[in-house]
Formats: C-alpha cells, structure tokens, sequence
C-alpha cells in the first residue's frame, strides 16, 4: 500500500488569484501528482531488509523487543537497526542520527518518543525531515473484541506536517499568546489526492473531508476546497464534507456511516482517537506515516504508555500489526499475513486478552501465544519458542 | 452569578497584563462582596426575554416554548428579533446584540453561518457571543434514565471558553495558497474561565476539575492555558485539578466517560469534546447549553445545531430547547416554574416514553410537547386551558 507522490511543476506555475473563491481546474489535477507504483522496497543485501527501530519511551521498548522476537522467531528477513532517542537529550544529536538512519533504510518502526511539556518550543524534525504527509489510521472492529458499537472500518486520513502542529507560537503582548495554524494549497491537494486515491485502490466508495469552515473560513475553507477539486477527478468516488463536531457525534453514536475520511492536522488526531476508543482502545490500531519515500510505523494514537511500561501488561497488538503492516510495504506479504492472522487468531481467545481488553493476560503471554499459532501454521519457524 | 466574579479582574487588567500574582485564589475572594448579578428588570412583576429564532429547527421549537409559557403562565414576554443569515450587513446582528443589552437575557436558536460567503462575513453566532463577552459555555451532560445510550449515568459538566481561543476569526492569506489562522489565547480570560470553572465546581459540590489541552504541540498557546489553571486551582484546594491531552481525553470519553467530572477547556476543544458527550447521553436534541457573561447570559442547545434537515416536519426533539428554557428561568430567578417544567419534561422523557425519532421513538415534536402541558395541568392549577 505504499504511494509515491510526486507534484509536477505545473502546481508552482498557477496564476496566483487573491481570495474570491479559488478557481479550480479539474482537468489540471489529476496531471499534478503522477502516482508510481514502483516505490521500491529498500535495499536489500544478502536478501534482507534493514529497518530503523526507534524503542522510544514508556511501552515502546519492551514491545518492539517482543516484534523482534517474533521476527527471529519466524524467520523474517528483516534486521533492526535500533537507534535511541532519548525524551531528555538537551541536544538535537539523538534525532539527526535517526532521521539519518530513516533515510538510509527508508522504512522505520517506532515506538513513540515523549514530549517534555516544560521544554522550549522547537520543531519536532521527524515528521518534517521526511515530509511524512499522510498519516493512515484503518480503524476495524476486530472479532473478539468486546465493544459497544459493531462492524466499524473506518480508514482516517489525516495531514501530517502542517495545520495546528506547526510549532509557531508566539507572545508579542505579555499574557497574549498566538498560534499559528498553517494550510497550504500544495499540501491539502497532496492529501487530498492521497486521500481519494487510497479510496480507490481499496475500492472505497466515499470520502467525507472533516473542517470547521464556518469558523475557520480561509484556513478549512481552503482545505475544503481542495478537497473538492481532487473530487471531481475521481467520479466513481462520492466525496461528503462533515463539521468536527458534528463528525465526533455521529461517530459515537453511529460510526457505521463513515468509509474513508480525509482531514487537517489536529481534527485527525481528536477523530483518530475518538474512533481508537471505538473499536477498543489504544492497544489495538495501528497507524502508519508515509511520504513520498519513507515511511514509518507506528501505534496509530502514539501512546507511551508511561504508567503501564515495564509491567508485561501492555498490549502488543497495535505494535504487532504495525510490522504487519511494515513487511506489507516491504512486499514479504506472506510473512505478514502469517503474522496478522496468528495475531486476530490469539486476540480472539478472550482469556488470553490484556488488561485494556479487561482480560487478565500478560504481554508475554500474549507474545508467545503468537508464536506457538505460527507455529501451527506450518514449519517456517525456528526451533526454539 | 460566578459571572460577577470578572470585577475581580478589574485590579489585574489596570495592571500590567503578565505580572498576575500568584496566589490567585485570595485575590478573588476579596472582592466586592454582593452578588450583583440581577434578574433584570421587572416591570409589572414580568420578565421581558429575547428571544432569536434562527433558522432551521430553531423557530419551530421556540414557538413551542412560548406556547408552552404562555400555558403555564410563565411571567415571561418575549422580544422576537430576527436575524437573517443570507444578509450580508451586520445590522441584524446588531440589532439583536442591542435588545440583548437591553433585557440581559436571550434564548435562541442557531444561526446558519454559510461558507460559501466571503471571509468578512462573520459568524453571527460568534459574533454575538463576542460582542456580549459571553466568556463561558456550560454544558450539564447527563444521562436520562428513559433514553437508550451505550453508555449509563454520565453526569459531567464541559465549560468551555467562548470568545477566543481558534474562533477569533483571525486568517490572512499573505503567500497565495498558504492561509495563517491565528489561535488567541489570553491570561485574562484563561484566568476568567478557569476561576468560572473552580467556582462551579465548588458551587455544586462537584470534587474534581480536569483541564483539557494540547500542550505538548502548542506550548506556548495551551500551556498558558494550562498554567492558568494551575494557578486558581491552588486556590481552591478542596478540588482535585489534573489535566489531560484532548486526543487521550476523547478515546477515555468513548470508552471510560464516569471518570470525568467538571471539565474546562480552551473553545475549540470544547466545541469537539461537548459534542462526543452530547452523542454519548442521546443526541443533540437533548442536551442544553448555556452561556454566560459578566452582565448577560445566553440560552440555546449545547450543540448548536440548525437541523436544516428536518426543519419543519414536526420530528426534531424539543426537549434541548425546553430544557435550555428551564435553566433560563432558574436564572430569572423563576425556580417554581423551571422545576414544573423540567419535571414534565423529565416525566415525559422517562416515564411515559414518549421519543422522538432521534432517540429512537415514534413521537413528533407537538405530542411530545402536548403530552408535557398535560403532565403540568394535571400537576396543579396554574395552568390556562389546554
């Protein structure tokens, strides 16, 4: 499922038009960005993929310590490439040397890196070094999992690197303080077309665009309006547009009418969340960041999970999937299929559940209940459990 | 009435805005002493009101309100004042910002903001709210024992900042194709709220006040926020104050809402989390919503919906609206007549079941508001004829 990107110069050569209602060229859109499907696994030596692995804090440790069990254990053609990010470096050096190693290898998987709220503002340079725009969050109701609302599938879509989270604050009058919330044209046209292009390789049938356009009129206005110039290269494809509140509404009370949803920065994050809780909790989605050459996987509501870490009573099936759907775009498509169903197969035995399920199981429980399912399936494991 | 507590400010704002003292608990409590928030004038022992129709479900169902006070004999007139939503001058609003100054008290329904209008036309709703400085939104989510929800007894009351915060409709487009929207957050009003919050909260008994924030990606803007209410927390030490990140706090809604309490939030988080509330007790039609100022007070549904869709079909639920017009008379100071009322409604709601479709019923709108005259005729002889 992996997408490259690529704007043509024609984006940069519009005639810029002052604000009476942006003039959309349909016909011009679906030329702006040519999709390859050749987004190459990284490079591979030996027959083996190299992975950057970021522990991060809190539970990211200790469960991607089991990934990597559960890799060696079956046999995975995959190595780790850790590298520490520590929350407390006072220096920058910790995240160039991941952001190098990301761009070396190209794939990462991580564990999420806590942010000290007393530390001056600066730049998260992750997400931008990359230019990881699309954040994709497939929300589904996973079989075994006690919940109140039934048979969500829901893929969020969220923009990545702009929006609220742009970092740029500031305090001209004492006791004022301004945030600057950011949209650009380039960048809600990119999602935009993301968007609608998922949806069509999935066989999706609508996209809704979350905004708040009645307050935020240029900023959402904006994003609305891209959203619906990329509609009208895709027909097949109904596009709807929703209110944030409304949005979160209707997803607590009838979450089954929405399909795929596209939306800016900060909307992503409440709605990703809202519908995490949906289907059962932070523990079980997770959620992948791609740009137009990297990508990295993650839990999709970044969790660190301080209060639980060290326990053995994290849940591990957000960060399994998360390989899952590594090795998906590394094309080891059997490997992760192999590894998807024993996870659902396990997850589905409500005794073996964790805590946040409301079962009494452990993380490593879970873990080696994993690998002995793989090992049923067949004689591709190593020896030991 | 917490909101007379803004005179407190007066000292501060003479001052230099960012050398607020710290113990702020004291500073507000010394404070001139008597309530002087009053029920506005009465002449011949009636209330006059303001009342906003609005589009969509709103005159509808304010229709049923009156004719619902006019069947209990509510002392309350109303001043109708129309604002029209497709008009491009401001005069309309302004209009009714000025009958509001005059009677200091309004009941209205939603007005439509459309986006396909240039950027200069303002919200009507937002600009009211700014105008009057109707600083805090409340919003009393409970669960009703007659509607069907996933989830039982909630009981939490959502104050939300009203004026700055991402509303201020503050967006320039200097680069083309790049929009900036400014996000204000102020100490005053930070302050303001977070002290409004505290006050209720003790007002009510309630024990525990969390502030909702995204202070790890806006420091500076939402850390404000959050010191803020550090700091008038310390004055109220028989509360508990923890804050949580507004993504964390809608999952925990979706899945644990019992353990939330008071909750005070910047506007925009508000707007969200009232919402994933008001769909967790029932739907929009059942949840009302206040909002209050130093000198006036505002009444409408919590979640401020037009319900274009069903407008005119006798379907929409007037039970936020009748609701919404109960708190107004508890503060007119009118408290027999909001308990009569909320009771019927209440009875209605639970006893005798009677749903309209959005919770699942049959019911329109006219036997739902029928069957709650009949409840307050057969409660006692204050009542004209049906």
């Amino acid at each position: 499922m992996s997408i490259a990107a690529r704007s043509a110069p024609v984006l940069f050569s519009t005639r810029l038009q002052p604000w009476t209602g942006l003039k959309s060229s349909a016909n011009n859109v679906s030329l702006r960005f040519k999709y390859q499907s050749t987004n190459p696994p990284p490079a591979k030596y030996g027959g083996r993929h190299t992975v950057t692995l970021i522990p991060g804090d809190g539970i990211g440790p200790e469960l991607l310590n089991h990934v990597r069990e559960l890799f060696r254990f079956c046999c995975v053609p995959v190595d780790f490439e850790v590298v520490r990010v520590d929350s407390s470096a006072s220096s920058e050096d910790d995240i160039n040397n991941a952001v190098t190693a990301i761009k070396r290898n190209g794939v990462a998987l991580k564990g999420n890196i806590e942010t000290n709220h007393n530390l001056p503002p600066s730049h998260n340079p992750g997400t931008i070094c990359f230019d990881l725009y699309a954040n994709v969050m497939h929300c589904q109701s996973l079989p075994g999992v006690p919940t109140r609302h039934k048979d969500i599938d829901v893929i969020i879509i969220r923009e990545n690197t702009e929006g609220e989270y742009s970092s740029l604050e500031h305090e001209n009058v004492p006791g004022v303080v301004e945030s600057l919330k950011i949209i650009t044209r380039v960048n809600s046209l990119r999602i935009a077309e993301y968007a609608f292009n998922l949806a069509r390789e999935k066989g999706r049938r609508k996209v809704t665009a979350v905004h708040k356009a009645n307050i935020m009129k240029l900023g959402d206005g904006l994003f609305l309006q891209c959203c619906k110039e990329v509609a009208a290269g895709y027909p097949d494809i109904t596009f709807d547009k929703m209110i944030v509140d409304n949005t979160t509404m209707q997803l607590v009370s009838k979450p089954q009418q929405f399909d795929v949803m596209v939306m800016p920065n900060l909307y992503g994050n409440v709605v990703s969340n809202v519908c995490a809780g949906l289907v059962g909790g932070p523990g079980l989605v997770p959620g992948v960041n791609y740009g137009k050459d990297y990508a990295v996987f993650e839990t999709a509501t970044r969790n660190t999970g301080k209060n639980i870490a060290n326990k053995n009573i994290a849940n591990p099936t957000a960060t399994l999937l998360a390989s899952c759907l590594m090795l998906d775009h590394l094309k080891l498509r059997a490997y992760a299929k192999m590894i998807r169903k024993a996870v659902l197969k396990t997850l589905s035995e409500t005794q073996l559940q964790t805590a946040d399920l409301g079962g009494q199981g452990t993380t490593s429980e879970v873990a080696h209940s994993i690998m002995q399912e793989i090992q049923r399936g067949g004689p591709r494991t190593s020896e030991q459990i | 009435m917490m909101a007379t507590l803004t005179k407190a400010f007066k000292p501060i704002l003479g001052r230099q805005l960012g050398n607020t003292a710290k113990v702020f608990g004291a500073a507000v409590n010394s404070q001139r002493g008597k309530p002087t928030y009053p029920p506005p004038a009465k002449y011949g022992g009636r209330h006059t009101v303001t009342l906003i129709p609005g589009d969509g479900i709103g005159p509808e169902l304010l229709n049923h309100v009156r004719e619902l006070f006019r069947f209990s004999c509510v002392p309350v007139d109303f001043e109708v004042v129309h604002v029209n939503s497709a008009s491009t001058s401001e005069d309309d609003i302004n209009n009714a910002i000025m009958a509001i100054r005059r009677n200091g008290v309004a009941l209205k329904g939603n007005v439509e903001t459309n986006h396909t209008m240039p950027p200069n036309h303002k919200s009507r709703n937002n600009l009211l709210r700014t105008s009057l400085d109707l600083y805090a939104n409340m919003m009393h989510c409970q669960s009703l024992p007659g509607v069907q929800t996933r989830h039982k007894n909630i009981d939490i009351i959502i104050i939300r900042e009203n004026t700055e915060g991402e509303y201020s409709s503050l967006e320039h487009e200097s680069v083309s194709g790049v929009v900036e929207s400014l996000k204000i957050i102020t100490r005053n009003n930070s302050l303001r709220i977070a002290d409004y919050a505290f006050r209720l909260a003790r007002d009510k008994g309630r024990r525990r006040v969390t502030a909702v924030h995204k202070a790890n990606i806006m420091k500076l803007g939402d850390g404000l926020f959050l010191q803020c209410c550090k700091e008038v927390a310390s004055g109220y030490p028989d509360i508990e104050f923890d804050s949580m990140i507004v993504d964390n706090t809608t999952m925990q809604l979706v899945s644990k809402p019992h353990q939330f309490d008071v909750m005070v939030m910047p506007n925009l988080y508000g707007n969200v989390v009232s919402n994933v509330c008001a769909g967790l007790v029932g739907g929009p039609g059942l949840v009302p919503g206040a909002n209050y100022g130093r000198d006036y007070a505002v009444f409408e549904t919590a979640t401020r919906n037009t319900g274009k869709s069903i407008s005119n079909r006798n379907i929409a639920n007037p039970t936020a609206m009748l609701l919404a017009s109960c708190l107004m008379l508890d503060h007119l100071k009118l408290h027999d007549y909001a308990n009569m009322i909320r009771g019927a409604i209440l009875t209605t709601m639970n006893e005798t079941r009677l749903h309209t479709v959005d919770i699942g019923g049959q019911g329109t709108t006219s036997e739902v508001v029928q069957s709650i005259m009949r409840i307050i005729q057969s409660g006692g002889p204050l009542t004209t004829e049906i």
